[in-house]
């Protein structure tokens, strides 16, 4: 597959004045899907997402076709986000894919936590994701592509039935399973629009802007809207930052109070310590790509023992709950 | 006593990504110099750490679980005892074996991680 020129060969059809495209470049990450970077000649800045050929789709992975629809439907909500310039076809010779514009910023989580650069934004940042998941969850939900609905009991029995796939013997996810499925509360009365990986990584961070777009819908779906507040204060995504519950730069008050109410902490803190133990048995499935020889990489193999970082969270979760 | 992946599992990837071809200036081949450079200090943490650690929980664990065995087997049978329901998830003596053996096995991991301040400090 040779992306540059297919890219090239589409230019006119994404901006009327450009002949080509320039710049071409894969960005690194994403082992499940591609993320390119590249210009139009008329200096156009966009990016190309798609599914390379043969990889995988995770289970709850939406089409890209749906999630470039999401996101024009956040956008439409109020939510800030990229707007999607084209959504490939098969005569596009680009595979699943799709073309959105390139927005400016930082999506590193280390970066956004520590860095000088955002020191001026970080004090609004928690508030600021907080009304911006208030806007998403209020999308209409009848006009969305097909999803699937989840809730807190569903999520527990889905992880814990993968992880006894896995066949490890983990004691503090063991206990963490039997503990939240003790205190899971009931599914919402109102399922909403859940981004499903709102968190630092998936966020566009100007150091003027702020929040200036939400990235990678893939995992969207519908349920509880607690589920996105509580899995951008998950410890894993705070960069070191750990005082600073939302995302590293913000108090779980802050997030709340710009949400706007009608959800309470320790639903939030449910969600956070679910997010703890699902991002553990990801680590682990991960490392199975690797085991099972489906994926030899060391990225595949390392990404095992971050598992161990869940648990300590969780640890820490258990004690003072 | 640590796996997915085990030590042996590590080496085996660290070799495979030395005898790849280096692409000079390859984002994803510079993330994964990266990855391996981390794997190495993991192993130099766990060759330095791991049988103490080891011998550690194996003594916890016959405490807790009043029998004798070795690491695979007690820890397999604290498993079975959670899942079952035999052993409460917030039983004080359960809390104490897993925040040493979280404590132990971040030490080898990724002894930076800000969980392990967060732990400490509570």
């Amino acid at each position: 597959m040779d992306v540059a020129a297919a890219l090239d060969r589409l230019a006119p059809r994404l901006s009327p004045t450009a002949t080509g495209a320039v710049n071409v470049r894969r960005l690194s990450g994403g082992a499940s899907l591609e993320t390119w970077a590249f210009d139009l000649t008329d200096r156009t800045p966009l990016i190309l997402r798609r599914r390379p050929e043969g990889a995988a789709m995770r289970e709850t992975a939406l089409p890209l076709a749906s999630e470039a629809a999401l996101i024009r439907a956040a956008a439409a909500a109020g939510s800030p986000a990229p707007s999607v310039v084209h959504v490939c076809t098969p005569e596009d010779s680009l595979g699943e894919a799709y073309v959105m514009r390139r927005l400016e910023g930082e999506t590193l989580g280390r970066r956004i936590v520590r860095d000088e650069t955002f020191a001026g934004v970080r004090p609004g940042l928690a508030r600021r994701c907080g009304e911006v998941l208030a806007r998403i969850h209020a999308a209409p939900t009848e006009d969305l592509p097909d999803l699937a609905i989840s809730d807190a009991r569903g999520e527990l029995e889905r992880y814990e039935a993968i992880y006894r796939q896995l066949d490890a013997r983990r004691p503090i996810l063991e206990a963490a399973f039997r503990w939240l499925e003790a205190i899971a509360p009931p599914p919402p009365e109102r399922p909403v629009l859940v981004h499903g990986d709102f968190r630092n990584g998936n966020l566009m961070i100007h150091p003027e802007g702020g929040l200036v777009g939400v990235l990678d819908w893939e995992l969207a779906h519908l349920g509880d809207p607690a589920e996105d507040l509580g899995w951008i204060c998950v410890n894993s995504w705070r960069f070191g930052e750990w005082r600073r519950p939302a995302g590293g730069f913000g108090d779980y008050d802050e997030l709340l109070d710009g949400y706007g109410g009608g959800i309470s902490l320790d639903r939030v803190r449910f969600w956070q310590s679910l997010g703890s133990l699902k991002w553990g048995v990801m680590c682990l499935m991960m490392y199975q790509s690797f085991a099972t020889g489906q994926d030899r990489s060391i990225e595949r193999a390392m990404i095992g023992r971050r598992t161990s970082e869940t648990e300590i969270d969780l640890v820490k979760l258990m004690e003072t709950t | 006593m640590i796996s997915h992946p085990t030590a042996a599992e590590l080496s085996e990837a660290i070799a495979a990504f030395e005898a790849e071809h280096a692409i000079p200036g390859d984002a994803r081949q510079t993330f994964l110099a990266r990855v391996t450079d981390n794997a190495r200090a993991t192993l130099a943490r766990e060759a330095e750490h791991g049988a103490r650690l080891e011998a550690e929980a194996v003594e916890r664990l016959t405490k807790l679980m009043g029998e004798t065995g070795d690491y695979a087997t007690l820890n397999a049978e604290l498993c079975e005892a959670l899942r079952d329901g035999a052993i409460d998830p917030q039983d004080p003596a359960l809390l104490a074996h897993l925040r040493a053996t979280a404590i132990g096995q971040i030490a080898i991991d990724q002894p930076g991680y800000g969980g392990l301040a967060a732990l400490l400090d509570g």
